[in-house]
C-alpha cells in the first residue's frame, strides 16, 4: 500500500458498554475488528457483502451490518454485539424462546437473527407473522426453514404484550 | 434387552420425547466455536489465487511482487506443493467404468474450472494474504471449454482430460422386465423432458480449516468444519504421507453442512500440506465469493422420461434417460457418479410396477465440480417420477391422489424389492398418503382452488410421494474401496458424581445430534438427559465412525449409543448388586438412582456408587467387574439401506401477470421409523423442505459459454428468505426398522427429497388453464410465463 495514503487510524468507541481504544487498518470492517481484535466471535461473517445478515449488530441502537461498516467509521459510536445483549439480559426471553422452539440449528445465523428480531420486538405490540417474516428477510437461515424462528418471535411478542397488561 | 416403546409412562422415557438441545443455549449467546473463531499462537492465514478461466494452460507464474508485500510469509504454486502432497483420483470400484483424472491440491499446469485453486499465499493476516494474492501474475493460454451436457460426448467436443479418452465419467443402465413391450401395449404413453438447475449448498458458515503441524510430536492437528472427521483423517494421512494415527481431526461447531462439508477440497488439503511445510498453524476460511465457485455444486441434470399406463391408471413402465454434468473431476473420495446412480436407483420408487429402464450418463465439463448435496439424487428422481405420474393422471383425467393410490406398494406387501432392485424392509405409502390428504383436507382445498379459479385466481395443489435412502451399509462406499465408515461407535461412561458422558463418532452439524445422543443414553442408562454430556467430532477421542451423511446419525450412531448405554447400565447394576447384597436383575436405574425393579423404591444414588467404585474400591469384592465405561459399535447387516418414505403437498398461487409463485402452505407426512425427538425431526423436515423449495424456485448456478459463473454472490444467487416461505404442517407414520433396537431411520433429507416435486406439480396444476406446463427448475417467474405462453420472445 502506498505511503501517500493513510493505511491506519486510531478509533475510540464503546463496545458492549466498555471503552475501547484501538489502532485499525482503514480497510478493516467492523465485524473483522470485533472478531479479530476484541475476540467477540459471536458476530459471524457469512458473506461480507451485506446480504446474509449473519453479522447484524447494534450501532448507536440501530441494527447494522457489521460487514458493511468500516471499523474506522465506528469511531465515537456505541456498538453492541450478541455478547453485550446477552450480558445485559435484554433478550433473555427471546434467546430462551429460540432454544425452546428450536429456532436455530447450526447457530451461525442466530446472533444476527436475534439482533434483527429484537429490533422488531422493541417496537412493541404483536406483529403479524407476515410482518415478522418480512422484517427477518434480511437475515438468511439455511437450516430451519424459518417457521420455528417466526414462531419464537411471535411467542415473545405475545408474552411481552401480555406482561404489559 | 428390550424397551417398551409403546408405553410412554415407562421409566426414563426420553426416546420419543422432545428434549432440549444441550448445545443450543451456547449458540444463542454467541458462544459457538466455529473454525474461524479459533486462534492459535503464530497462526498464519491463507488466500488462494483461483483460476479466472474455465479451461486454460498455465504458462507462467510470477510471484515476485506478491512476495514483497507486507506480512507475506510464503507463496506456493502447484509445483511447490507437489513434493508434499500426492494427487487423488476419485473412483469407486463398484461403480463400474467410473473414471476421473488425477487432481492436485493446487493446479499444476492447467486449470479446469473457474475457481480452481492455483497459487496459495500465506500471510500474517487474511487481509494481507488477499492483498498479495491480487499481485500474483499468472499467464494463461485459454483452452476450449466444455459447458453443455448433451453435447459433451460429441466427436467435435474437446476432451477435457485427453488421457481419459472421452468426457464420459460414468454410465449405467438398469433394465428390468420388458420395457418396449410395455410401452407398445400401453393405453397411454406420456413423454416429458425435465431439467433441474445446478445449485449449491450456501452453508452460512463458509468452508474452512485450521491445520497445525507439530514437528516435535510428528503430529498434524486439523480443526475443520466437516461431517466426517475420520474420513478427513484418512485422506490427509494418505496424501500428506503420514500415518493415520499421526493425524487428529477436530470438529467443533459447524455452521451448516448439507453435504457441502463431507467432501475433500483441494484448498483444504493444500492448507494442511502448507502447515506441514511451514511448521506453523495455517488457517483457511473461504469467503463467500470463493465459496460459490469452489464449494461443490449439485443437481445439474437433464432427463428424458416416459411413463406407460393402462386404462385404469396402473403404471406399466418407466423409461428414464438421465444426463448430468459434474465438472472436470469426480470429487474425492465419494465420487460424483453417486447422484446419477441414485436417479437410476430411485425413479418410480413408491410404485409397484414391472418394467423399468433407467440410464444415467455422467459427463465432464468445465464448471465447478458437483457432488453429493442433501438428499443426493432424490429431488431429481422424485420430480421426474411424480411429474410423469401427474402427467399420466392428466392424460387419464384421473385425480392425482387416486392414480398414486392405485400404484403404491401396499403397506402389507413388505419386504419388497423394487424394479430398480432396491430392497424395502417396511414402508407406508398408503397410510402416509391417507394421512396427508386428511391433514391438508384435500377435498376442501380442491373446492377452494375451484372457487379461486372462478375469480380468475390460479391456485394449484401438488402431491409428491417419495422414498429416501438412509442408514447406509458399506454397500454405499466401503464396497467400492473407500475408507468411509458405515459403522459407528459410542463409548458411554459413568463418572464419580453419577453423571454420564457419551463419546460418539457421529457429528453435530446443527441437526440436533447431541440432543439425540443425550436422550438415547439417558434412557439407556436411566439418568436425565441433562446428566449426559456429549462429546463428538474428535478423532483422537471418539470411537471410530462415519460421521453425518446419508441420514445415518440417529439410526446408526444412535443405536451404537443405546447399546453402549444399556451395557453401562448392566455394569452399574452388577456393582450395585454387590453393594446392596442382591441380584443385579432385581435392580434398575431410574432418574439417576438405583431402584428396586419391582417396587421402584430408591436404594442408592449413582453418585454413591461412583464414590465407592472410584475411591473405595477396596470395599468391593475382589474380582468384581467395575468398568463403568462401555463401548459398542453398530452396523446394519440385513439391508443395504434403510429406506424411508413420505408424501408432501404444496398449495400455491401463481400470479398470471408476473409469473410469481406464492407458497400458500406445505404439508409433509414422513415415516422415518422410530421418532426419537419429535421437535428435532419436524424441524429437520421443515428445513429440508425449504432447501428443496430453494432449488425448485430460486437457486441456480448460472454459467456462460466460457464457463464463467455469472451469479456467484449472495446478492445474485437467490436463496429462500423468510417472507417467501410458507408455514409447513408435519406429521408422521412410524414403521421402525427391525435392524436395531432403536428402530430409527433417517429424517434429515426427506424434506428436500419431496418438496421440489410437490411444488412443481402444484404450479402445473395452477397454470393448467393456460395449457402449458413447466418441468424445468428453478421455476422462475420468467420460465413460468414462458410455460404459460405469456412470454414467447
Amino acid at each position: 500500500m502506498s505511503d501517500l495514503f493513510q493505511t491506519e487510524t486510531q478509533i475510540r468507541l464503546m463496545v458492549n458498554g466498555q471503552k475501547v481504544k484501538a489502532r485499525v487498518r482503514v480497510g478493516q470492517h467492523l465485524t473483522d475488528f470485533l472478531r479479530q481484535e476484541l475476540g467477540l466471535t459471536g458476530s459471524h461473517a457469512g458473506c461480507e457483502h451485506g446480504v446474509c445478515g449473519a453479522c447484524t449488530l447494534r450501532v448507536n441502537g440501530e441494527i447494522t451490518r457489521g460487514c458493511l461498516m468500516l471499523a474506522a467509521q465506528a469511531d465515537g459510536a456505541e456498538v453492541e454485539t450478541i455478547e453485550g445483549l446477552t450480558e445485559r439480559g435484554v433478550i433473555a426471553d427471546l434467546q430462551q424462546a429460540f432454544v425452546h422452539r428450536n429456532a436455530l440449528q447450526c447457530g451461525f445465523c442466530t446472533p444476527g437473527m436475534l439482533a434483527t428480531a429484537a429490533d422488531l420486538l422493541a417496537r412493541g405490540g404483536v406483529p403479524g407473522r407476515e410482518v415478522i417474516r418480512d422484517h427477518l428477510s434480511g437475515n438468511y437461515c439455511r437450516c430451519t426453514g424459518y417457521e420455528a424462528i417466526i414462531d419464537a418471535v411471535e411467542t415473545v411478542a405475545r408474552a411481552r404484550a401480555e406482561a404489559l397488561k | 434387552m428390550t424397551i417398551d416403546f409403546g408405553n410412554p409412562n415407562r421409566p426414563n422415557s426420553y426416546i420419543g420425547r422432545t428434549v432440549p438441545r444441550p448445545n443450543a443455549p451456547r449458540l444463542v449467546q454467541g458462544r459457538g466455536r466455529y473454525v474461524d473463531d479459533i486462534t492459535l499462537p503464530r497462526m498464519l492465514h491463507l488466500a488462494f489465487v483461483r483460476s479466472p478461466w474455465g479451461h486454460a494452460k498455465i504458462t507462467a507464474i510470477d510471484t515476485t511482487e506478491a512476495a514483497a508485500c507486507d506480512g507475506v510469509r510464503a507463496i506456493f504454486t502447484g509445483q511447490d506443493l507437489l513434493p508434499h502432497c500426492t494427487p487423488w483420483v476419485a473412483v469407486l470400484a463398484h461403480l463400474k467404468g467410473l473414471k476421473s483424472a488425477p487432481q492436485h491440491a493446487l493446479a499444476l499446469d492447467r486449470t479446469c474450472w473457474v475457481g480452481e485453486p492455483v497459487v496459495a499465499v500465506v500471510a500474517d493476516s487474511r487481509a494481507e494474504a488477499e492483498a498479495a494474492a491480487a499481485l500474483v501474475n499468472i499467464d494463461y493460454d485459454e483452452l476450449p471449454v466444455v459447458t453443455q451436457i448433451r453435447t459433451a460426448l460429441d466427436p467435435e467436443t474437446p476432451v477435457i482430460h485427453p488421457d481419459l479418452g472421452d468426457n464420459l465419467a460414468f454410465r449405467r443402465e438398469h433394465v428390468q422386465g420388458d420395457v418396449e413391450a410395455a410401452f407398445a401395449s400401453a393405453h397411454k404413453v406420456i413423454s416429458a423432458s425435465f431439467k433441474t438447475g445446478r445449485h449449491t449448498g450456501v452453508t452460512l458458515e463458509p468452508r474452512g480449516c485450521l491445520a497445525d503441524w507439530n514437528p516435535a510430536e510428528g503430529k498434524l492437528t486439523v480443526w475443520q468444519g466437516t461431517q466426517a472427521p475420520h474420513m478427513i483423517q484418512t485422506v490427509l494421512a494418505t496424501h500428506l504421507g503420514l500415518e493415520e494415527s499421526r493425524v487428529r481431526v477436530i470438529c467443533d461447531d459447524v455452521g451448516g453442512s448439507f453435504g457441502i462439508k463431507v467432501h475433500v477440497y483441494p484448498d483444504e488439503v493444500a492448507t494442511a500440506a502448507i502447515a506441514k511445510v511451514l511448521g506453523r498453524p495455517v488457517k483457511f476460511i473461504a469467503d463467500r465469493l470463493e465459496s460459490f465457485i469452489s464449494d461443490i455444486h449439485a443437481r445439474d441434470h437433464e432427463i428424458d422420461g416416459r411413463i406407460a399406463v393402462d386404462e385404469n391408471g396402473k403404471i406399466l413402465a418407466f423409461d428414464i434417460d438421465d444426463w448430468t454434468g459434474i465438472g472436470p473431476y469426480s470429487v474425492y473420495p465419494r465420487t460424483s457418479a453417486i447422484e446419477g446412480n441414485q436417479v437410476v436407483n430411485l425413479c418410480g420408487g413408491p410404485y409397484d410396477f414391472a418394467n423399468y429402464r433407467a440410464r444415467t450418463s455422467v459427463v465432464l465439463q468445465n464448471k465447478a465440480p458437483t457432488c453429493q448435496y442433501r438428499a443426493v439424487g432424490h429431488p431429481i428422481a422424485t420430480a421426474v417420477t411424480e411429474g410423469l405420474v401427474d402427467l399420466a393422471a392428466e392424460a387419464l383425467n384421473m385425480d392425482p391422489a387416486e392414480i398414486r393410490r392405485r400404484n403404491f406398494f401396499r403397506d402389507d406387501a413388505y419386504p419388497a424389492t423394487s424394479p430398480a432392485n432396491m430392497r424395502f424392509e417396511g414402508l407406508s405409502h398408503q397410510a402416509t398418503m391417507d394421512k396427508l390428504l386428511e391433514m391438508m383436507d384435500y377435498e376442501a382445498l380442491r373446492r377452494d382452488q375451484a372457487a379461486a379459479r372462478e375469480k380468475g385466481i390460479w391456485r394449484g395443489i401438488g402431491l409428491a410421494s417419495f422414498i429416501e435412502l438412509t442408514n447406509p451399509s458399506p454397500f454405499m462406499y466401503g464396497i467400492g474401496g473407500a475408507r468411509i465408515s458405515a459403522q459407528d461407535g459410542a463409548t458411554v461412561r459413568m463418572d464419580p458424581d453419577g453423571s454420564v458422558v457419551v463419546l460418539s463418532g457421529v457429528t453435530e452439524q446443527g441437526q440436533g445430534t447431541e440432543a439425540m445422543l443425550s436422550q438415547v443414553v439417558a434412557e439407556g442408562v436411566g439418568v436425565r438427559p441433562d446428566q449426559v454430556r456429549v462429546i463428538t467430532g474428535d478423532t483422537q477421542v471418539t470411537p471410530y465412525g462415519g460421521g453425518t451423511w446419508a441420514s445415518r446419525g440417529a439410526g446408526i450412531g444412535g443405536e451404537a449409543a443405546l447399546q453402549a448405554a444399556l451395557a453401562l447400565k448392566g455394569a452399574i447394576l452388577e456393582v450395585a448388586g454387590a453393594m446392596l447384597q442382591c441380584a443385579p436383575e432385581s435392580l434398575s436405574i431410574n432418574d439417576g438412582q438405583i431402584v428396586d425393579l419391582e417396587s421402584g423404591a430408591g436404594r442408592m444414588p449413582l453418585s454413591e456408587l461412583g464414590r465407592v467404585v472410584y475411591f473405595r474400591g477396596d470395599t468391593l469384592p475382589k474380582g468384581l467387574p467395575r468398568e463403568l465405561v462401555q463401548t459398542r459399535h453398530f452396523i446394519t447387516m440385513e439391508y443395504p439401506f434403510a429406506f424411508t418414505n413420505g408424501a408432501q403437498a404444496s398449495y400455491v398461487e401463481v400470479d398470471r401477470e408476473t409469473g410469481f409463485v406464492k407458497l400458500l402452505k406445505h404439508w409433509c407426512v414422513e415415516d422415518c421409523g422410530r421418532v426419537i425427538n419429535p421437535q428435532l425431526v419436524d424441524e429437520q423436515i421443515r428445513g429440508g423442505i425449504v432447501q428443496g423449495l430453494g432449488g425448485a424456485l430460486y437457486e441456480e448456478c448460472l454459467y456462460d459459454e466460457h464457463g464463467q459463473m455469472l451469479n456467484g454472490s449472495m446478492a445474485d444467487y437467490l436463496v429462500p428468505m423468510a417472507v417467501e416461505m410458507p408455514d409447513m404442517q408435519i406429521a408422521h407414520v412410524e414403521t421402525p426398522t427391525a435392524e436395531s433396537l432403536l428402530g430409527a431411520k433417517g429424517a434429515g433429507e426427506a424434506g428436500t427429497a419431496g418438496a421440489p416435486a410437490a411444488v412443481m406439480n402444484a404450479i402445473n396444476d395452477a397454470i393448467r388453464p393456460s395449457g402449458g406446463r413447466i418441468l424445468q427448475m428453478p421455476m422462475t417467474p420468467e420460465r413460468i410465463l414462458r410455460a404459460m405462453g405469456t412470454l414467447s420472445d
